[in-house]
């Protein structure tokens, strides 16, 4: 059970109703990456404009002459899906001043994997902070470059298998632990920043409603379990990614002009890490000294995270 | 009647696509355009013009954010040099394949490696693919010029293309040359505000950027490389409509001395000047030499570069690039291979001069013409080097 | 819909590969990709609309009395209704070959 604060409603009938993205998507059976980017959609209304990086979602979605968004779409490269937005977001505003086009407000959304936000793309996502565009970058993690076949991305959590992190004989999976995107935007001063997890739907709602209503640039890390790349049945990922919210491998929290909450509290004592890794094919080399490892990783994330939620006030 | 002004050549640039009442630019500075992006901000941030100006943090996301911009609707410029359009290079093909009419100013600078910051051709000819029109400006009113008329034919419907202006890196952008500057009313006379084939807004909610399958990707192709060559027509209607309203014509091969000539000389950009100082000496001593200026070097006009070399037994051609390792440099290659199937063709002396700023005199020109003519093979050389 | 002629030749792909029909990857039936099917149990359903909420095909709907069933054009038998449905009221038949 979820405790949660700020929450209106908890009913799903009362979601928005509209479909945003379009069945016959041709994404995974049980993709944690497609189900979080129908609910954002969802969030952000028909008012929007996506300009979407190379990834999972820009190839299951847009085959030509195919498409499965229905809002306004633009793909042009990998690593740019924030320039791309940065100039959307730019000539809406110039145009809507000028009177060339309707004078209201229209979202602009930019959606990249962890590679296209984190690795090639964190170049244009930190100029497109740190410029102050008013637009909403979400980040969905499936902790590697699934698209072009499960290779390590600095999203790749400790000691996973990837393809380019292979759990071999001398070296046990990725060596490195995820960097801390959520952070870096933060060190960025922009105004909204979140993580969210599809398993908890109405939070991350609530979160892509608070980014429209950011003074400037926000950032969203939706956690996207997925089943082919992570080695899990494809019925678990809404229940992988509630593990990893409960063990604290992903805290759900936000941080408004500098002050961190965490929008999902967890007990004192966490469930432990090693019911997640089980749980997952890439985490099946993982020894008990290993798992202990990992662990004391997360411990160590989480106290960090706590520290921020206790101490940090709001630059604002 | 436009005014009669003195300025640098790379301000003026700006000052011309102010006048184009551009909506977004998106500019990342490097020697030697940065003289464009500086004056262009100056325009923006003191109102002269109602745009928002960009400064990204690298070309990559500067090209990125005109190709967002386009879609949504805008009039987008970008400007940038060498290393820069390398940067860019990842993504220009994706902005003619998306039909986007971004018009990019380029100061043409030498590529590394070595570093070198100096003018030559070799930033733009790896671009020669990409899909893009490409025109040589030779000096600053064709600067001028052709900056305004890249966003009429960029726009025009039967193009939908970018282009790209190519600016002689110092040896253009940085002199100081008497211009004409189109008055406002002009330029808006000639050039319409921007009606995109197709733009992002939820109103009319579209996808762009789709990817291609191997069973339709070669259609896709051929339909931009039939629109890059057809854009020709349309580049010289607007071209006689310019000449119209300004009074200045545009051709994409211009000729100078070249009817009777027994060698023409064939140049790209500002070193046309030069040349023709140097066919003009040499026909005192009555040697028939004469010039042709390429204007437009992407789509190719095949036609009209046969029609402006008939009857010639020789040319020299100047080219500022080379393809290491290949047939010599881009413009006599493509030369050679336009006259492969004739029955007449010229012999074609290639000649690979001026790279990295290295000055080309009127001497040099002497000097390359004497040298075509003696010449006995088709090989290209390199003019100028110590040996 | 109209179905459009495929495969295009040159003169008909449109300029860019723009595609100006939003959403017409519904064209395609993903529900041959199944091996199973959810079934709903009507007695035990609360009607709580989690199952619609979480299915990543977005073929999950409700009907007029409020209770809910797949769009089996378009179901790839993912399962993860199934698995979260609290009072278990969906169960994952095998399709048959």
């Amino acid at each position: 059970m979820n405790t949660v604060q700020n929450f209106e409603i908890f009913v799903p009938k009362l979601v928005e109703k509209r479909e945003f993205f379009s069945s016959g998507h041709r994404a995974c059976q049980g993709c944690g990456e497609v189900l979080a980017l129908r609910l954002l959609l969802k969030g952000l209304g028909e008012d929007a404009i996506i300009a979407n990086a190379t990834g999972c979602m820009e190839i299951i979605s847009s085959a030509y002459p195919a498409t499965a968004w229905m809002h306004p779409y633009i793909h042009v490269a990998f690593e740019n899906a924030a320039a791309v937005a940065s100039g959307v977001e730019a000539a809406i505003k110039a145009l809507r001043r000028k009177g060339k086009i309707a004078d209201r407000e229209v979202f602009v959304a930019a959606v990249a994997g962890d590679g296209g936000t984190a690795d090639i793309g964190l170049q244009a996502l930190s100029g497109a902070a740190e410029r102050g565009h008013k637009f909403i970058f979400f980040c969905l993690d499936n902790e590697a470059y699934m698209n072009t076949g499960i290779q390590r991305s600095s999203q790749t959590p400790f000691m996973a298998a990837t393809t380019t992190s292979p759990a071999g004989k001398a070296i046990k999976g990725q060596r490195t632990g995820k960097k801390n995107m959520p952070e870096i935007m933060v060190a960025h001063g922009i105004p909204y920043v979140a993580t969210a997890c599809p398993s908890y739907p109405i939070d991350l709602l609530e979160k892509v409603k608070k980014a429209k209503e950011a003074d400037g640039p926000a950032y969203i890390h939706v956690l996207s379990v997925c089943p082919t790349g992570w080695r899990s049945p494809s019925n678990e990922t809404v229940k992988l990614g509630r593990l990893a919210v409960e063990s604290g491998v992903f805290p759900l929290y936000e941080v408004e002009n500098g002050k961190y909450r965490l929008t999902v509290e967890l007990p004192e004592k966490r469930r432990p890490v090693s019911e997640y890794l089980k749980a997952q094919g890439r985490f099946r080399h993982l020894g008990p000294e290993d798992i202990g490892k990992v662990q004391a990783l997360v411990d160590r994330e989480y106290r960090k995270l706590i520290h921020k939620v206790t101490t940090s006030v709001s630059w604002s | 009647m436009g005014k009669r002004i003195g300025m640098e050549v790379a301000i003026a640039a700006a000052e011309a696509v102010a006048l184009c009442r551009i909506d977004v630019a998106a500019v990342y500075p490097i020697t030697p355009q940065s003289h464009i992006a500086e004056h262009l901000s100056d325009i923006v941030h003191d109102g002269r013009i109602d745009a928002e100006f960009l400064t990204v943090e690298s070309e990559h996301s500067s090209i990125s954010a005109c190709a967002g911009a386009s879609a949504a609707g805008a009039r987008v410029y970008t400007a940038t040099s060498s290393q820069g359009l390398m940067l860019m290079h990842e993504i220009l093909p994706i902005v003619s394949a998306m039909r986007l009419p971004v018009v990019m100013g380029v100061a043409n600078r030498a590529v590394s490696g070595p570093l070198n910051i100096w003018n030559d051709h070799t930033d733009v000819m790896p671009q020669r693919d990409c899909g893009w029109i490409q025109l040589f400006a030779e000096n600053g009113q064709e600067v001028i010029d052709m900056s305004i008329q890249s966003f009429r034919i960029a726009e025009h419907p039967d193009v939908m293309l970018p282009v790209m202006v190519n600016i002689d890196g110092f040896q253009l952008t940085h002199m100081i040359e008497p211009m004409i500057m189109p008055t406002q009313e002009e330029v808006d006379r000639f050039l319409p505000p921007r009606v995109p084939f197709a733009t992002l807004h939820p109103d009319n909610p579209l996808s762009m950027g789709c990817f291609n399958m191997p069973d339709i990707f070669m259609e896709t192709m051929k339909a931009k490389d039939v629109a890059l060559q057809g854009a020709k027509k349309t580049i010289i209607k607007i071209w006689k409509e310019w000449a119209k309203i300004f009074g200045r014509d545009y051709q994409p091969v211009e000729t100078y001395k070249a009817k009777d000539a027994d060698i023409l000389i064939v140049t790209m950009g500002s070193m046309g000047e030069t040349a023709s100082v140097a066919v003009d000496e040499m026909r005192k001593s009555r040697k028939k030499v004469g010039l042709v200026k390429i204007k437009l070097w992407r789509p190719f006009p095949v036609e009209e570069f046969k029609v402006a070399v008939r009857g010639c037994k020789t040319l020299a051609v100047m080219d500022r690039a080379l393809s290491f390792g290949g047939a010599g440099g881009p413009v006599a290659t493509e030369i050679k291979s336009l006259f492969y199937h004739e029955k007449e063709r010229p012999r074609v002396a290639d000649f690979i001069m001026g790279l990295g700023g290295r000055d080309v005199r009127v001497e040099d020109f002497i000097a390359m013409v004497e040298r075509a003519e003696k010449k006995e093979d088709d090989t290209y050389e390199f003019l100028g080097v110590r040996e | 819909m109209k179905q459009r002629k495929w495969p295009e030749t040159w003169r008909e792909v449109t300029p860019g590969c723009i595609v100006f029909t939003p959403g017409n990857a519904s064209e395609y039936k993903t529900g041959s990709w199944r091996a199973q099917r959810p079934v709903w149990d009507n007695k035990k359903c609360i009607k709580c609309g989690m199952c619609y909420l979480f299915c990543p095909e977005a073929c999950i709907h409700e009907d007029e009395n409020g209770y809910f069933y797949a769009d089996l054009d378009y179901c790839k038998g993912c399962g993860i209704c199934a698995h979260e449905c609290w009072p278990q009221a969906i169960s994952m038949i095998e399709e048959e070959v």
